[in-house]
């Protein structure tokens, strides 16, 4: 049904979405302004929002201090690999539940997504003490194995239904034309997942990236990754907000900068392959 | 060649058989159409045939060789989807290539082959398009393109016309009969639609509740249908069926008659009726008669006829044309 909308209507509603933009902005914005600001005029009673003495002090401390780089190395090594083997493990996974469902396909999706209602913290102990006696607290491969546990669900479950969306008598088309399994894969099957597999892996990174909950468990300084690096900001040495925030924006600057790239495939991530 | 044979062939999916024991000989070079309304297992049966299901029991011979344990890409035979199945992001040229890709040819020769195939079916304008690109009936095209392309032992078609619009129905369905004909290949085709089997099969099965009803020429089943089922599937309007005493006097449990075989007249010998409903088309005229305890009667007359709702009538079945059937349903012949 067509409706009629009105310029003022059309006004308020932009104005709307700007505010909404604006406020859920807001935290970000103000947390690299002071990244900027020296550590006085950070807590300053009224805070000044543009007219301070702008310096880079903080970013040139933050590095010296606590070595940015061995931490953003970790962060890229944490996050980029669990993601490919949780990718590695959920594509065929995903492929064998879309393409060949048995009856109990639909509670084993429901079973490992139900792995995800539980807190982390329920846990923690268990895999603190298996971690333990295996040797790898504070190792990278520990954090890309727990990482990859805890996001699993979701990558197969994001896969499974893009691969549900494509239609079955394709395949079957590329069976008829003399198409090996492997030959169905490369030339048929992967081009026409590329758009889902692109958002699964964006997201899947971006939570592996902000995960903060196991790596400040499970690691200490060896295979810390920047959430850590963050947390060393805040309680032991006193609150230093500017070199806080300093740390903060150089930890989500890389997401940040990837995630304004992929915009696109990534909306489509998050609505699940709900909206055709 | 082409000659397909099947041998009690059987599919159940657990314990529900949706084919009991198909037998069936399929001549090189003929167009076989399986017809049957939706659940009767024609779909299955064709898909039993191209590989994508397991037979549960029986053997499928093609070219007298056993294919039953055969992948479906090397059985040599084609398949064109009713919902195409074109590849999204291959262009027209990339979808009928494939097949010639994967059976590693070399690159002149699927050039060549491809253009051919495209100028057969008119798509030559169109081969560097996505199918997005297309309409639905160049959609069908390519579908039909990637299929002959391989020069396969036989084709077979799914339902390929069922998401065109009627007109378009109608010319591809002309295309398609030219085609097969030109390339004298052999060509499995299902369709639920009568007019379709008629018009294309040179055989025609008739599949009801996973049993072939019938196997036979088209004209075959209109005049010597082999039982009820057959009786009342080909043809349209449906055949007339009657029972009890008005049965009884030609020897019958069950006699039938076609709406084209029974004369309409004002008065005479015959079964008495009145008309509830009178179409006219011009060309026919159909008229819906209430018979009594004969129940309802569809009779037919070839131009117009003067009669409206309301009018008494007669019908008097041509001799000559009557079906009869004993108590199991199977026809009589004497």
């Amino acid at each position: 049904m067509a409706r009629m909308v009105t310029n003022r209507q059309v006004a308020i509603s932009t104005a709307g979405a700007w505010l909404a933009g604006f406020l859920i902005f807001f935290p970000i914005l103000w947390m690299v302004l002071t990244s900027f600001k020296t550590e006085l005029e950070a807590f300053a009673i009224p805070p000044s929002f543009l007219f301070f003495h702008w310096t880079l002090e903080n970013y040139a401390t933050v590095q010296e201090r606590s070595d940015y780089f061995h931490h953003a190395l970790n962060s890229i090594i944490i996050a980029g690999g669990s993601t490919l083997i949780a990718l590695l493990i959920a594509i065929p996974a995903a492929w064998s539940m879309a393409f060949s469902p048995t009856k109990r396909t639909k509670d084993l999706l429901l079973w490992m997504l139900s792995t995800k209602m539980m807190p982390p913290v329920g846990v923690l102990v268990p895999i603190y003490l298996i971690w333990r006696n295996f040797g790898l607290l504070d190792s990278l491969s520990g954090l890309i194995f727990i990482l990859c546990l805890g996001n699993l669900p979701i990558v197969v479950w994001m896969l499974f239904t893009y691969f549900k969306e494509i239609p079955k008598d394709i395949l079957e088309a590329a069976r008829m034309d003399g198409a090996t399994i492997g030959r169905e894969l490369v030339y048929v099957l992967t081009p026409m997942a590329i758009p889902g597999l692109a958002s699964t892996l964006l997201l899947n990174l971006i939570l592996a990236w902000n995960e903060a909950f196991w790596t400040l468990n499970l690691s200490t300084l060896k295979a810390a990754p920047l959430t850590v690096f963050i947390a060393s900001y805040s309680s032991p040495e006193g609150l230093f907000w500017a070199k806080l925030s300093a740390a903060s924006t150089l930890a989500i600057a890389p997401i940040l900068v990837l995630g304004w790239f992929s915009q696109r495939q990534l909306v489509r991530g998050l609505t699940f392959g709900a909206v055709k | 060649m082409g000659q397909i044979t099947l041998q009690n062939v059987q599919k159940a999916f657990g314990p529900v058989h949706i084919i009991k024991g198909a037998n069936l000989d399929i001549t090189d070079g003929s167009f076989v159409v399986f017809v049957g309304p939706s659940g009767c297992g024609k779909t299955t049966l064709l898909r039993l045939i191209a590989g994508l299901e397991d037979v549960t029991d029986g053997r499928i011979l093609i070219d007298g060789k056993n294919v039953v344990a055969v992948p479906p890409a090397k059985r040599g035979l084609s398949m064109v989807f009713q919902s195409y199945a074109l590849y999204p992001h291959m262009s027209v040229r990339g979808n009928i290539a494939f097949g010639l890709k994967m059976a590693g040819l070399p690159k002149a020769d699927i050039n060549r082959k491809v253009e051919a195939a495209a100028a057969t079916l008119n798509l030559t304008p169109y081969l560097e398009r996505k199918p997005r690109e297309l309409s639905g009936g160049q959609r069908q095209r390519v579908a039909i393109g990637r299929a002959i392309v391989r020069e396969p032992k036989a084709f077979l078609f799914d339902e390929p016309l069922s998401n065109l619009d009627a007109a378009l129905r109608v010319q591809m369905r002309l295309e398609v009969t030219r085609l097969q004909k030109q390339l004298a290949t052999t060509a499995i085709y299902v369709t639920h639609d009568q007019v379709e089997a008629m018009t294309m099969a040179d055989k025609i099965v008739v599949l009801n509740a996973g049993q072939i009803e019938q196997y036979g020429s088209p004209l075959e089943l209109y005049e010597k249908p082999a039982n009820l089922f057959v009786a009342g599937f080909i043809g349209s309007p449906k055949m007339n069926f009657i029972t009890g005493g008005a049965a009884a006097k030609y020897g019958a449990e069950t006699v039938g008659v076609r709406p084209e075989h029974l004369r309409i007249a004002r008065e005479g010998e015959g079964w008495p009726g009145k008309i509830a409903v009178a179409e006219h088309l011009g060309s026919d005229t159909f008229v819906y008669v209430d018979a009594g305890a004969l129940g309802s009667l569809t009779a037919r007359h070839v131009g117009e006829l003067g009669l409206s709702a309301g009018d008494a009538i007669v019908l008097s079945p041509d001799p000559a044309r009557i079906h009869r059937f004993d108590k199991d349903g199977k026809a009589l012949r004497t």
